[in-house]
């Protein structure tokens, strides 16, 4: 169960979907815009290195870990290169 | 402890009567004295750079010479007559007389005919009175009881300055203000003769007419016909100290003009370089909002947003927030806190702040609201010129032949440098508008645009690829400087990639309802220009590829040589007054100020060293990411400064569900925000009236904001970042904003030369300010690029996921109104109100007839993210098919409607795109009426911590 915070607010169940859903589709904005390059997942990859924060980048690479569902194949690579 | 307030004897600007020139050296004497000015120079203008003063009335330096009122006579040796000065030009070895007897007679006479019919109804500066005094005039032979204008109404309409036709001299000031540095053209002279009345539009009151109160015609009257109503209410000015306007981009110098302590008239600052003396009905009026009795000036704390708020003092309040944060990392991890920076904020105090989190807090969870409007541009100009800002100063726009504004509406957002953009454009510089929106620009007094590309919200990519398409297909792209300024074998890539056929205006027309022949035509008068300027705001940046079209506008200026001299570039209009200054500050997550990755060993480095902390070398979170992790329970404090995340950020129900998850908010705000209603800490904030410190505008102007009345509160925004960084025990001992600048330019290669002592010696500067150039850098990118050579970047088309359905059939896309200001919290609380008292959706006749709604219905407006409810107004400015609101004002919730869709790169929010379904309905939204209960609770217990403060 989730822990009700200081305001009493409890947080909506399953908590960590909304974070998840916006990072597969960030990493798959991300990776979508940079297919036109032929090196689409380095440059993927590259990105999530120097903009996103370590946490955000283990959650992905822990969703890959465990299949990727909803991850495009160039972000699917990418986040791969960072698990690496 | 508080910084002093430095004010100088009021004095009113000076005038020399006529306009500079700028022609080769002519000599001349004046009453005996020699002086040498430009060829073109008025003999009005010589005169008073000798150091003569020659009567006038009719004339001003921010004006054409006129030559009507005939008070400054002169006469020249060898010559007939006694000709008008404002209207002679200097000839080489001239001789002037200003004064004789004929001279004074005539004068005299002219001052009599004046006086015969003007009477003031109230007191304030007077031209005429003073001139009268000065040449012995006490009575008028001409004043023998026929007509005169005493007594006509005087129109108080305008909730700023009075029309008063008793005092008026019909010098035609106003008029020629208007048209010549406004560009309004509200004002004329109506009827003849004696019955001559200056009057707005036609014949209409101010208020009813065209004007856009942006002041001109107020600074240019000579008598008190036009006047300040704060002046006529609490006397003329007896101090005055230059500043810096807190709206938008523009970054407007100012004197503040006080009286006993308490500031009566905002005037623009003639040698203020963003703005050369003019204003905008913000800057210049709406000023009040400062001492409204809804600020608030007691820190104040409570455990539980649903409890009462206390005012504490500040030491309590500090301790307390301090106490909360580190508690929360105690338990959560250094990680758990983070601060969100302001465009609105000065660049010492976001500075502090991301300096705060970086080496109080421990980490790199700092953002600031660039986030949601330019963070593309800072990406998209540094992947492709090598540093995140504009290229121009504004003054720029003077020399460009072609301008395309994409995605601004500078009338409206950017008033004063529309202004000069409209100067430019009635001399005859071509137009082109890419807008979903039928702005002003596009059909304005004498302004017409060429082209308005009236392309589909979306569609931004495939129109700018089209454009560079159609550009080097017609062999109009620039080879010599793409080969000596830019990196070969990228755009060798990029050719190839920009000339397939998807790119081709036939090919991208479907996308964005830009007929081929009309956007070649467009891409042949850019390209064709001798100097193409462009210029573009949030219409480019909020969307899901805001950085791709920057990349793209990047590209199209490489590709014609529209970079590194004036009257060209690339350059971003800034909403917010420090949205360049917060970014450059290292308000980003992932960079130290000056745009410097945090990975950087030598950069880190060099902070490590100063701050005398290690940080960390990965980035930290931005603000969409620290609501996803607050909801998931990670993030749980938060310290935001001048912010307004509640009202400004996409998905409002997600915000709000993300803010009522923190176990601690800490605002800093001069009033009560939206968001400080989640808030545990209230910590009041300044206005820019209260504090010192620098804004840079979009032009990277960095410029003076000085204190010209206490702190409210008691602290100037940056002592209370000091307080909590002190309380956290990352100690901090600035004695003034100076020394936080001094700490700015030694550790910024781009700042190296910037310091108080310069900026008051110059008036403002322009960074890069270093070695290399002194005195700042107007124009960027001049003999090379800064990253070297310019990068043209593949900018593939990637529509949307936000698509138009059966369900959501049209397309919402937001933008600025004139009067307003961003989220509405300072020009909410002024008479702003009277022009724009609440946000509407406009919608096309066809789109209003289909679903039975006429102008004025109550309407529904319903996305996939939520449903809100405003009134509608009927209009062909927008397309069938769009829709358009604003966002000034929170119960219009429009931000509860817009999704949490965002640009690749930088996930800048997609506020310009948004399916909607728009119906006929006849009560507020469910959220709204949630929104208004929610307020009253808040306001009711804001109420019980005033209450008890009393007893």
């Amino acid at each position: 169960m989730p822990i009700p915070t200081r305001n009493g607010y409890v947080p909506a169940l399953p908590m960590t979907d909304t974070e998840l859903d916006h990072l597969v589709q960030m990493a798959n904005d991300i990776a979508r815009n940079l297919d036109v390059y032929p090196d689409a997942a380095a440059r993927t990859a590259d990105h999530l290195r120097r903009f996103w924060a370590p946490a955000l980048r283990e959650r992905i690479v822990e969703h890959r870990r465990t299949g990727g569902a909803g991850l495009s194949d160039t972000a699917l690579a990418a986040v791969a290169s960072l698990d690496a | 402890m508080a910084t002093p307030i430095e004010l100088k004897p009021y004095a009113p600007q000076p005038d020399l009567g006529t306009p500079a020139a700028g022609g080769e050296p002519v000599s001349l004497t004046v009453d005996g004295t020699a002086v040498t000015v430009p060829g073109g120079t008025s003999v009005l203008r010589a005169a008073a750079l000798a150091g003569v003063d020659i009567p006038k009335l009719c004339a001003s330096d921010r004006l054409e010479a006129f030559g009507s009122c005939r008070v400054c006579l002169v006469e020249i040796e060898g010559r007939k007559g006694t000709p008008a000065s404002c209207t002679t030009q200097v000839e080489e070895g001239m001789a002037v007389r200003t004064q004789s007897d004929k001279l004074g007679r005539l004068r005299r006479n002219v001052i009599e005919l004046y006086l015969s019919d003007h009477a003031p109804s109230g007191e304030g500066r007077n031209a005429l009175a003073e001139l009268a005094a000065a040449e012995g005039v006490t009575e008028s032979r001409y004043a023998l009881g026929g007509r005169t204008h005493a007594g006509l109404p005087v129109d108080e309409t305008n909730p700023y300055f009075r029309f008063d036709p008793g005092a008026c001299i019909v010098c035609y000031r106003c008029v020629r203000a208007c048209e010549e540095v406004q560009g309004t053209f509200a004002l004329t002279a109506a009827g003849r003769g004696f019955d001559t009345l200056i009057a707005a539009s036609q014949l209409d009151t101010f208020m009813e007419s065209e004007c856009v109160s942006c002041g001109a015609c107020v600074d240019a009257c000579p008598t008190p016909a036009l006047e300040d109503k704060s002046v006529l209410e609490r006397g003329a000015p007896e101090q005055v100290q230059l500043t810096t306007c807190a709206y938008c981009g523009v970054g407007c110098g100012f004197r503040a003009e006080l009286k006993g302590g308490e500031v009566v008239r905002m005037t623009p600052w003639k040698d203020g370089k963003a703005n050369e003396g003019h204003a905008c009905v913000k800057g210049r009026f709406a000023w009040g909002y400062a001492t409204h009795p809804d600020r608030i000036t007691s820190p104040m704390i409570r455990e539980a947003i649903d409890q009462p708020w206390r005012e504490v003092g500040w030491e309590e309040a500090i301790a307390f927030a301090a106490g909360r944060l580190k508690a929360i990392q105690a338990q959560y991890g250094p990680d758990s806190i983070g601060g969100i920076t302001s465009s609105r904020c000065s660049n010492e105090e976001t500075y502090l702040v991301q300096k705060l989190v970086r080496a109080g807090f421990g980490n790199n969870n700092v953002d600031t609201c660039a986030r949601v409007c330019h963070s593309p541009t800072g990406y998209g100009l540094k992947t492709t010129l090598g540093e995140s800002a504009g290229t121009q100063a504004f003054a720029s726009v003077a020399q460009a032949d072609v301008v395309m504004v994409i995605g601004a509406n500078p009338t409206d957002a950017h008033p004063v440098f529309a202004s000069r953009l409209k100067r430019r454009l009635r001399q005859g510089a071509g137009l082109i508008v890419v807008d979903p929106r039928e702005i002003d620009l596009v059909s304005a007094p004498h302004v017409r645009a060429d082209h308005h590309l009236q392309l589909r919200p979306g569609s931004n990519v495939a129109f700018v690829n089209a454009m560079a398409h159609a550009i080097v297909e017609a062999g109009l792209a620039d080879g010599d400087f793409i080969r000596e300024r830019c990196e070969w074998p990228a755009y060798e890539q990029w050719r190839e990639f920009i000339l397939r056929p998807e790119n081709s205006p036939e090919a991208t027309a479907e996308a964005t309802g830009i007929a081929p022949d009309t956007l070649r035509a467009a891409a042949r008068l850019y390209a064709g220009a001798d100097n193409g300027a462009i210029y573009y705001g949030l219409g480019v940046s909020e969307h899901t590829q805001g950085s791709t079209m920057v990349m793209g506008i990047a590209n199209l200026a490489m590709l014609t040589g529209n970079l590194g001299r004036e009257g060209v570039g690339v350059n971003p209009l800034r909403g917010q007054n420090n949205v360049q200054g917060s970014c450059d500050m290292g308000s980003f997550p992932h960079e130290l100020p000056g745009y410097r990755h945090v990975s950087d060993p030598a950069v880190r480095g060099a902070f490590e060293d100063a701050w005398g902390v290690a940080l960390q070398p990965e980035p930290g979170l931005r603000i969409p990411n620290m609501f996803d992790a607050a909801v998931a329970g990670r993030f749980k404090a938060l310290y935001c400064q001048g912010e307004d995340v509640a009202q400004s950020d996409p998905n409002t129900q997600h915000v709000d569900a993300a803010l009522r998850a923190l176990d601690c908010l800490i605002v800093q705000d001069i009033f009560l925000n939206e968001t400080a209603r989640y808030a545990h800490v209230f910590l009041p904030g300044s206005s820019f009236l209260e504090k010192n410190g620098t804004f840079t505008n979009a032009e990277r102007r960095i410029s003076p904001v000085r204190k010209v009345i206490e702190p409210l509160a008691g602290h100037e925004d940056w002592e209370v970042t000091q307080l909590l960084s002190n309380a956290l025990g990352y100690p901090m001992n600035y004695r003034h904003p100076s020394e936080i600048m001094d700490e700015i330019a030694r550790l910024t290669p781009t700042f190296t030369g910037v310091s108080y002592d310069r900026l008051d010696r110059l008036g403002s500067i322009q960074w890069p300010c270093n070695a290399d150039a002194p005195e700042g850098t107007p124009t960027m990118h001049s003999t090379a690029m800064v990253r070297g050579k310019g990068y043209f970047a593949v900018t593939g088309y990637v529509p949307t996921e936000e698509r138009t359905t059966r369900r959501y059939p049209l397309l919402l896309t937001t933008g600025r109104i004139l009067s307003q200001y961003n989220v509405g919290a300072q020009t909410r609380r002024t008479e702003n109100s009277r022009w724009h008292g609440e946000d509407v959706l406009e919608l096309h006749p066809s789109d209003a007839e289909f679903r039975g709604i006429r102008d004025g219905d109550w309407v529904g407006v319903e996305s996939r993210a939520g449903e809100t409810v405003l009134h509608a107004v009927v209009t062909g400015r927008v397309p069938p098919g769009v829709v358009y609101t604003t966002f000034h004002f929170p119960l219009t919730g429009a931000n509860v409607v817009t999704t949490d869709n965002s640009d690749w790169a930088t996930n800048c929010p997609e506020y310009k795109v948004t399916a909607v379904q728009v119906t006929r309905v006849t009560q507020p939204s469910d959220w709204q009426a949630g929104y208004r209960a929610f307020t009253e609770r808040q306001e009711a217990l804001l109420d019980a911590a005033r209450s008890e403060a009393k007893a």
